[in-house]
């Protein structure tokens, strides 16, 4: 064989191996939802679940979020008072919040505090034949294991999302109202008048939901995918965390120029 | 951990998860102004609409009663349609005056309506006929340019 056509044969193989592996993701994704029913009749697993995602990642999520919106109390501020329009403060802090950080950060935030850690137990599981040990006792790991995982992360994310930019808004205030002296009723008044429910807090939430989905799926799958060896869920950590930040910017750019064209 | 714990951390997380989206929906964003309970549609032709947007604020006396619907070119009389969108619990009269007025000297455009003294109500889908339109600034210096200078020869020649 000559090397044009190895060359040619190390792009077929990467190729037909990335659409294998993302046929099989689909697969899994489809078995995994036929499988779901039973994360919802025990809400007991659903319930660690949430904990695990949701609770243990609130802290970083306020934290982050209490910070983001204080340098944009900052920032924002700088710039517009050389305008003369530091009381569009609030509508800067509240926009760039609601609309892109608040679901882009949390969901980079918790792609790497939440999904790596399903990845890490699902990874370890196989990798201690858990989960072969459940198929020997006839209990399906999908169900049992997978599933609630997903549906945790999905159902946090949301709520997380709105947390940080609620924790976000409350750092610009602070920032602008209470230390620089913005007023406070022209503060709120403008942002309330320039953020839309349904077109800015709205799609917002439905951004997070979709991010949710994304991270959650990405890091049972990598979990569930990974090599049985240390070294392999190790790895299956690291692509859950890449493969998550990509998805979510390539995903926001996508849902941005749906959502917000033309306003 | 014990189950009783993980209920009470959950339903924290849960609760305060919710408290956020409303403080989002009631303090941050004008959830109760959008979601007007029941509107009318009536129309507006402007000559000039300056920087008016879709979804600005409709104001009477001050007080918003209404938003943009739809703005849209008419290509037989060249101006501007205007679509406005009113609570139905204000009725204007058929001489109701309509301008595009302007919030502070930079602020955003809005509709302000001044109503008249007929006896008839503007019905939904009706037009209001008079109105005003935006003022250009750059047509407002020019024309005040053209005046000094007239004012120049006027003096000139006596």
């Amino acid at each position: 064989m000559g090397p044009l056509a190895r060359f040619f044969s190390v792009i077929g193989a990467n190729t037909i191996d990335r659409v294998w592996r993302l046929g099989f993701a689909g697969r899994f994704f489809l078995a995994m939802l036929a499988q779901s029913a039973e994360t919802f009749r025990r809400p007991r697993l659903l319930l660690r679940e949430l904990f695990a995602s949701g609770v243990l990642s609130l802290i970083i999520i306020l934290v982050s979020g209490l910070f983001v919106g204080l340098v944009l109390g900052l920032q924002g501020y700088d710039t517009l008072q050389r305008y003369g329009s530091s009381e569009a403060l609030g509508i800067l802090v509240a926009l760039s919040l609601v609309r892109e950080l608040g679901p882009v950060v949390a969901g980079l935030l918790f792609a790497s505090r939440g999904g790596s850690s399903i990845t890490a137990e699902i990874g370890l599981m196989k990798a201690t034949e858990q989960l072969t040990a459940m198929d020997m006792m006839a209990v399906n790991p999908l169900a049992r294991i997978i599933a609630p995982r997903f549906w945790g992360g999905v159902l946090s994310m949301p709520l997380l999302a709105a947390l940080f930019t609620a924790a976000g808004i409350f750092g610009g205030w602070l920032i602008g109202v209470v230390f620089i002296g913005v007023d406070e009723g022209a503060f709120w008044a403008q942002m309330q008048a320039n953020v839309n429910f349904r077109d800015d807090v709205l799609n917002g939430l439905v951004k997070s939901a979709v991010f949710g989905v994304a991270i959650s799926l990405i890091a049972v799958f990598e979990g569930f995918d990974s090599v049985p060896t240390a070294e392999g869920v190790s790895r299956a950590i690291t692509r859950t965390v890449v493969t998550s930040a990509l998805a979510i910017l390539a995903l926001d750019f996508v849902l941005t120029s749906f959502m917000f064209r033309g306003l | 951990m014990n189950r009783k714990v993980m209920d009470l951390w959950v339903g924290v997380f849960v609760a305060i998860g919710f408290a956020a989206i409303l403080f989002l929906a009631l303090k941050v964003s004008n959830f109760s102004a959008s979601g007007l309970a029941s509107t009318y549609e009536i129309t507006a032709r402007f000559d000039n609409i300056g920087g008016l947007k879709v979804r600005g604020p409709v104001k009477s006396a001050g007080v918003v009663v209404g938003r943009v619907a739809d703005i849209r070119f008419d290509p037989q009389t060249y101006e501007a349609n205007v679509v406005l969108k009113l609570d139905s619990q204000y009725q204007f009269p058929r001489d109701t005056f309509a301008s595009i007025l302007t919030s502070g000297l930079l602020g955003e455009q809005y509709i302000g309506l001044d109503a008249g003294g007929d006896e008839q109500m503007i019905p939904a889908g009706g037009r209001i006929t008079k109105t005003q339109s935006a003022i250009v600034l750059e047509k407002l210096i020019s024309q005040f340019l053209f005046n000094k200078a007239s004012e120049g020869k006027k003096h000139a020649t006596e």
